[in-house]
């Protein structure tokens, strides 16, 4: 047997194990592609039924003597936000099942419609204080969380009694209940309730911080790119920011938390879950990212657009703004982009300055207390209620449209202005 | 006089300075030649104006809450004065809600700090606002003294504008020190109560000091061992995971695939590395974690709701495309006449594959592996949402074990005061975590980098 033949003999094994291999790594690609699939589609179907909600169709009375006002006379402002909008709404329930005559049973029916649906009452009635005096307004009112959830999915929690039950199709075959679409989880802060709980907090939230942010670290991230790549001369202390910048980036963003908790608010007494120190925290992250993208940005102007500026008199700074600095602009802001997405979806850091609190009102500036999208999601997540877990699906949903908004954004950018020398 | 308002007028001075500044430069240029353009006269001004300025406010800023403090303490007697640090802290609070006028104290003696400090409070002000002005002023000035024409401007403005460019590079490095002084010392200061063997080789984790000193267990416990166990359970879980599917799909994408697929499977890939890990752990905590448990309890098995498996593969999946980058990268760099002499040799792909390229890839792919274990270590939304609390000396992946980041985030989060040993032990297992990522990615780098000089 000569080796011709003894490698004739093996070579079924060997195509074989070639094949093989192959397998393994198409198979090792599609466990990428099906888990981020999965992830998706969870996400998704999880979230669906927040963006619609249950609503009880009303017939509130607001005639002078069911608000408890005077019969005549000017009503001030002071006036309609003294008034019991509470008794009123559970008048209106009560009105509608006029069977309903026990304590028991009108307890449950008060609990069908959401706690805040006399604070909806109350802010539509100052608003407009001309609906004052009608005999009967049509009010669509939200219903309780468990009682959406129930009518929405079907999925009755041990807190929809029985005789709930019946109310509902009673009310369902008047057509006075109905789903709509949640624009509360656009225009509300966050609540207790899910169903009166909403994002605009966090988004706004997320807006200041990431305004601080960009202001901070772009100017300096490419201030020192412009340094490391263009003056910074060879020498130790160029290497030795080189190194730093390099460890930064793989440094854990939970410690850059522990560094804003130990130098923005215990020393500089900056004040906590405030837009301010949440978006210093990001800068001192995201930097390394936006030095390392301007660097290559700049390195990739070619030298003989600096020598022919240099060429006619112009000095080295010149050519530094005049012209290697509005060529590299593109993949700049390509690179500032990605490092704000980054920023929008980082969160450890943050809980460590105090954005995890709860907190209902939208801020109004970088200094008001504030928390962001992402821990918006880590704070719901933890919630028992049935109705947060959509909640925070629809949130993710939100974050991760904000996430890929920017990063298109970004491809076009790269697309649209990127040059070949 | 507000800080954005002083911010304001140093603008304004600027401003004014800079056309101060020009004019002069171009009315010199009537009868002389001028060493630079007018406009750099201009931001010379500016620059002279605006900078010291700009300085002095900024070092007002950082020390005039703790003058301020200094002046309420001048003004309290010595009785209130002399209880224990957090009394005294009650003390100065109360007169700070005096001073936003929402206290309720009616102690004269509070009122009279409230009134000193508000006077102090308006002389600092106006000191510093008159400071900013005499310093905006005198770049004013010298804009119109005849020096301003002798001088060679665009190279005085060029200096500068270096100075603020290095100065920001520098960034980095104060980061940097800023990080290692944060945690140090916080972390030297809880050493001084818990003994560093202790920490370092103790085994039970209660962090949970009483408040009473004569209740069970108010000393606390502090041995990390349990947390560094979990740490390494979860992070080895999500390795074994990510190596081999990151490193395959590296190969695969780099030697095989078609560049058409190339060009779709590597951003989708990167998807995966531009999710935020919070979202990770939302889907670990609630449909992989709920799922493993069921598949445990199907075939027998008790699995804790949050097992360190869940939190474990989601952080793998996390990671497959910062390993198949890293790798990719080191596997491109492998010159071709390698390939081609093992091809032309007889060899199959595969076998060029294990036998060429992966072993002249490989220190650039440990390099790799050693990064992304790294991030595995420090990873903290994902073992926040799916592992566990409690501190168990376990390595059974099933049960729920708890990590570092973890202990670091309860810690810190929650109201407590800032001295207790409890919160400074955030510090020092932080200092322990920075310190590990640290070596890691030093060693990382170092290896990447020597790869990188061997090939080209």
């Amino acid at each position: 047997m000569n080796s011709t033949e003894i490698v004739k003999r093996s070579l079924h094994k060997r195509y074989a194990r070639e094949k093989r291999f192959q397998f393994y790594g198409r198979a090792a690609v599609m466990v990428g592609f099906v888990f981020l699939a999965m992830l998706v589609l969870d996400i998704t179907i999880k979230a669906m039924p927040a963006f619609s909600v249950t609503e009880i169709k009303l017939e509130v009375a607001l005639d002078r003597a069911s608000l408890e006002l005077p019969a005549e006379g000017e009503i001030s402002r002071q006036m309609i936000s003294a008034i019991n909008f509470g008794g009123v709404i559970k008048k209106a329930l009560r009105d509608a099942f006029p069977e309903i005559t026990s304590r028991k049973q009108k307890k449950l029916l008060y609990r069908l419609v959401s706690g805040g649906a006399e604070f909806d009452l109350a802010d539509r009635l100052s608003a407009d204080p001309e609906l004052v005096g009608n005999d009967s307004l049509a009010l669509w009112v939200k219903a309780d969380d468990d009682i959406d959830t129930f009518y929405k999915l079907d999925t009755r929690t041990s807190r929809v009694d029985d005789r709930q039950v019946v109310m509902i199709e009673k009310l369902q075959a008047d057509e006075r209940i109905r789903t709509a679409f949640n624009t509360t989880l656009f225009s509300a802060g966050d609540s207790r309730e899910p169903e009166q709980a909403g994002i605009r907090g966090a988004i706004v939230g997320s807006f200041w911080t990431l305004l601080v942010t960009l202001l901070v670290s772009l100017p300096v991230g490419v201030a020192a790119a412009i340094y490391l790549e263009e003056f910074a001369p060879q020498n130790r202390f160029t290497d030795f920011i080189e190194i730093n910048i390099n460890n930064l980036a793989a440094v854990p963003s939970i410690v850059f938390g522990l560094l804003g908790l130990a130098v923005f608010i215990n020393f500089f007494g900056m004040p906590r879950s405030a837009p301010l120190v949440g978006g210093l925290v990001l800068s001192l992250m995201t930097l390394p990212t936006i030095i390392i993208a301007s660097r290559a940005a700049l390195k990739s102007v070619p030298p003989s657009i600096k020598e022919a500026a240099l060429g006619i008199g112009a000095s080295k700074m010149q050519v530094v703004f005049h012209h290697t600095l509005p060529l590299a602009m593109p993949g700049i802001l390509t690179g500032s982009i990605i490092g704000m997405a980054q920023a929008l979806g980082e969160s450890a850091p943050l809980l460590m300055i105090g954005m995890v609190a709860f907190i209902v009102d939208v801020p109004g500036g970088i200094l008001d207390s504030a928390t962001v999208l992402p821990v918006q999601i880590y704070l719901w997540s933890d919630s028992p209620e049935r109705a947060f877990t959509a909640l925070t699906a629809a949130t993710i949903l939100v974050l991760l449209g904000f996430l890929t908004l920017m990063n298109a954004i970004a491809i076009y950018l790269r697309k649209r202005f990127e040059r070949r020398w | 006089m507000q800080t954005s308002s002083l911010f304001i007028l140093i603008l304004a001075l600027a401003l004014i300075a800079y056309y101060t500044g020009l004019k002069r430069a171009q009315q010199s240029r009537r009868s002389s030649r001028l060493l630079a353009l007018p406009a750099h006269y201009g931001y010379m001004t500016a620059m002279l104006s605006a900078f010291p300025a700009l300085l002095l406010l900024l070092a007002w800023m950082i020390f005039e809450p703790a003058y301020l403090e200094r002046q309420i303490e001048l003004n309290l007697p010595a009785s209130l004065l002399q209880g224990p640090a957090d009394q005294l802290n009650l003390v100065i609070n109360s007169v700070y809600l005096q001073i936003e006028g929402t206290g309720t104290a009616d102690n004269p003696l509070l009122h009279k700090a409230a009134a000193a400090y508000n006077e102090s409070l308006q002389k600092s002000r106006q000191m510093i606002g008159g400071l900013i002005l005499l310093l905006g002023l005198s770049g004013i000035v010298f804009a119109l003294s005849r020096y301003l024409t002798r001088l060679h401007a665009r190279r005085r403005v060029e200096g500068m504008i270096r100075i603020l460019l290095m100065a920001c590079s520098g960034v980095a490095i104060i980061t940097t020190i800023g990080i290692v002084f944060s945690v140090l010392f916080e972390a030297l200061r809880f050493f001084e109560s818990v003994s560093i063997i202790d920490f370092m080789f103790g085994t039970s984790w209660s962090p949970q000091t009483a408040i009473r000193e004569d209740q069970v267990g108010s000393s606390g416990s502090f041995g990390a061992v349990p947390l560094f166990l979990g740490t390494i359970l979860i992070s080895l879980i999500a390795m074994t995971i990510a190596v081999p599917v990151g490193l395959m799909t590296a190969i695969y994408l780099a030697e095989y695939a078609s560049r058409g697929f190339r060009s779709i499977a590597k951003p989708l890939l990167e998807v995966l590395a531009g999710i935020p890990t919070v979202v990770y752990g939302f889907f670990a905590a609630l449909t992989v974690a709920p799922f493993i448990r069921n598949l445990g309890e199907s075939i027998g098995l008790s699995v804790a709701s949050e097992s360190a498996l869940a939190a474990g593969i989601v952080m793998g999946v996390m990671i497959i495309p910062f390993v198949s980058s890293l790798s990719d990268d080191v596997i491109a760099a492998v010159p071709q006449a390698m390939r081609d002499g093992s091809l032309a040799l007889g060899a199959t792909r595969s076998e060029t594959i294990k036998q060429v390229i992966i072993p002249a890839a490989l220190p650039g792919i440990v390099g790799g592996v050693l990064l992304a274990a790294s991030r595995a270590i420090g990873e903290t939304m994902i073992v926040m949402m799916a592992a566990g609390l409690a501190a168990k000396m376990t390595i059974n992946p099933l049960e729920a074990v708890t990590t570092v980041t973890v202990q670091i985030v309860t810690l810190l989060t929650g109201d407590q005061e800032f001295d207790s040993p409890k919160t400074l032990a955030a510090f020092a297992l932080g200092l322990m975590l920075f310190a590990t990522t640290l070596i890691l990615n030093v060693f990382a780098l170092h290896i990447v980098r020597k790869y990188r000089e061997q090939y080209e």
